[in-house]
């Protein structure tokens, strides 16, 4: 049994259905993340998990117990806010208390396990401020320290790094795998940055339209794309229509192929078995450093990106230039079969 | 920014120095006045004296009407802090059909001329309660008070409420701690500074109140204001009205000027 566990899951705001029907099974100690574009219900699931909206149909169980309409405040689970929502006229240590003194821990004991939390976040000394005059990425790490001192079953995060600078962005990422990892916390983890979603999660559930398109660890979602959406979202493919005489099934199928994995060769290549080629022209190229991104023009119509990698300084007058005629090659096996 | 000219600046200047004049003069004036040893009041002030102020001190009718004054302003203050509170959280905290209409009508009562208030709460008193068998008397003239004082708070309170972040009731309760603890431990600190400026601006508002209290203070029952209004018909009671009018004018600044510096701090 998973340790929570969604079933049917539909959410509307007014006419919109903002989640519309959902199961997901999230296990216990798992980093799982929800992803999507703003607006496709990764962020109502959430509040829904932490009893902020109440669902419309489905159910919702932590640990065997249905939670599905029970207040916040009678579930194990915490949640770290966007915009941390720290109490503003509480010192910081008061604020990491704050769950501990509703729960009636005793005073010393309530103080000495807050600042315990306020240490493991590095952030000791700022104990006695208010969290105005804190920096943002401090503010972050209290928020985390408040919600983790209660040693919840599961924490919610949502979209916590979003507000934060590129550099302690990334330092976050490192930090938060970590805490999950030592605590062996359940981490639902929203974003919409495709990046972060990779770099943190065991698994990854794709949302579009208050639906769930693939879930999968980073590896599949990028290399199994089962969908258009999905395929498109996590980086950048191309989709390539293959007539149904080249396919396995009888209708016309669509492949996605990533833009690393293609190469470019001279038009007099010869094929290789197990390979695919496509003959064009290159109509774009872009050195963008530690790669250049070629675009092509096939003799069937579509559009083909390529990226190389730039291990060796390019030679002056080496390499393809925009105009040249030349094959896109790729192994058929690198390929995957998109289905919706 | 735009940029004015010096001439412009000189004359906006020499404006808000002819509009300070109009305003303060006359209340400097009178000040002044109540410090005259002369039963009327005259310019110039040919003498001082703390007289007056002795007299006023001790004139059972000014201790009567005082008492009055402060019972009904905090009488009203109250209903109108408990009031006005629960008006702003039921207006920020749920849609219902009509909402925007209450909000006018509950801030509609400030604008409503105080005669016609006056002679509504009246009329009510003596042609529907009174034949009813319930004498409301003296608390009549404390509700008709709150009901312009109620708009003080919710305007306040209600200001505050729309800028506060929502999600820190959610922490709250994310935290486990209930409705009753939430509202103690985080909500109300938060308008705490706006609840307390609220109401004490109801209290001056209802301090001052001249022509609400006509209309409904019982017979024999004199608050300050009305006093002068009486004892104004006699000239040659002038400078004990002048003192009165000063004390007056002491109790009503003070509660603005803490309400206005309550509100700036948060800002």
């Amino acid at each position: 049994m998973a340790l929570i566990e969604i079933r049917g899951l539909v959410k509307a705001f007014g006419p919109v259905k903002a989640v519309d029907g959902i199961n997901l099974d999230i296990e216990s100690g798992e980093f799982i993340t929800l992803l999507g574009p703003s607006g496709s219900g990764k962020t109502t699931v959430l509040r829904m998990v932490a009893g902020f909206e109440d669902p419309d149909a489905g159910q919702i169980t932590l640990d065997g117990k249905d939670i599905t309409h029970l207040a916040p405040f009678d579930r194990n689970v915490n949640t770290v806010f966007q915009d941390y929502a720290l109490f503003p006229h509480m010192s910081v240590q008061e604020n990491v208390e704050y769950g501990l003194r509703t729960r009636k821990v005793p005073k010393a004991q309530r103080a000495k396990q807050a600042l315990e939390a306020i240490e493991s976040v590095k952030l000791s000394h700022t104990a006695d401020r208010l969290p105005h005059q804190l920096s943002g990425g401090q503010r972050q790490r209290i928020a985390l320290a408040r919600a983790l001192v209660l040693r919840p079953q599961v924490l919610l995060l949502d979209e916590p790094l979003g507000a934060l600078d590129r550099q302690l962005r990334e330092e976050m990422q490192v930090e938060l795998k970590r805490i999950q990892r030592d605590a062996g916390i359940t981490f639902i983890f929203v974003t919409h940055d495709q990046d972060e979603a990779m770099r943190m999660s065991d698994r990854i559930v794709v949302f579009n339209h208050g639906r769930i398109e693939q879930v999968g660890t980073p590896q599949d979602v990028y290399e199994r794309p089962a969908t258009r959406f999905v395929a498109g979202f996590l980086g950048v493919s191309n989709l390539l229509e293959i007539p149904s005489a080249q396919s396995d099934t009888s209708k016309d199928a669509t492949i996605s192929i990533r833009p690393e994995r293609i190469r470019l060769a001279p038009s007099s290549y010869q094929q290789r078995s197990g390979e695919v080629a496509l003959g064009g022209r290159i109509s774009e190229v872009a050195y963008l450093g530690s790669n250049t991104v070629f675009v092509v023009e096939t003799d069937t119509g579509s559009r083909i990106s390529v990226t190389t990698l730039n291990q060796e300084l390019p030679t002056q007058g080496e390499g393809f230039g925009t105009g040249d005629r030349v094959l896109a090659v790729w192994q058929e096996s690198q390929a995957a079969q998109i289905s919706g | 920014m735009l940029r004015l000219s010096r001439a412009t600046k000189a004359f906006l200047l020499v404006v808000v120095a002819i509009v300070l004049v109009f305003m303060y003069a006359p209340l400097f004036i009178l000040i002044l006045n109540s410090f005259n040893e002369s039963q009327i009041s005259g310019w110039p002030i040919e003498s001082f004296s703390t007289k007056w102020w002795i007299f006023a001190k001790d004139y059972q009718p000014i201790r009567a009407a005082l008492l009055n004054s402060v019972l009904v302003a905090t009488g009203a203050m109250i209903i109108a802090s408990i009031l006005g509170t629960l008006v702003a959280f039921a207006l920020k905290g749920f849609e219902f059909f009509g909402r925007a209409t209450v909000n006018l009508l509950v801030v509609l009562p400030i604008a409503l001329p105080g005669v016609v208030t006056g002679v509504a709460f009246s009329n009510t008193y003596s042609n529907f309660l009174s034949p009813a068998g319930f004498n409301i008397g003296y608390f009549g003239m404390i509700v008709a008070h709150a009901t312009f004082c109620i708009v003080m708070v919710f305007n306040n309170v209600f200001a505050r409420l729309k800028r506060m972040n929502p999600h820190l009731q959610e922490a709250s309760a994310d935290l486990g701690a209930g409705l009753w603890q939430t509202f103690r431990l985080v909500t109300f600190p938060q308008f705490r500074t706006a609840f307390v400026a609220g109401a004490l601006l109801a209290f001056a508002l209802s301090f001052d109140e001249v022509v609400v209290t006509i209309f409904t203070a019982p017979p024999g029952v004199d608050t300050l204001p009305l006093w002068i209004l009486k004892e104004m018909a006699r000239p040659n009671q002038a400078s004990v009205v002048n003192v009165v009018a000063t004390v007056v004018i002491l109790l009503s600044l003070i509660p603005v000027y803490i309400s206005q510096r309550l509100t700036q701090e948060r800002q």
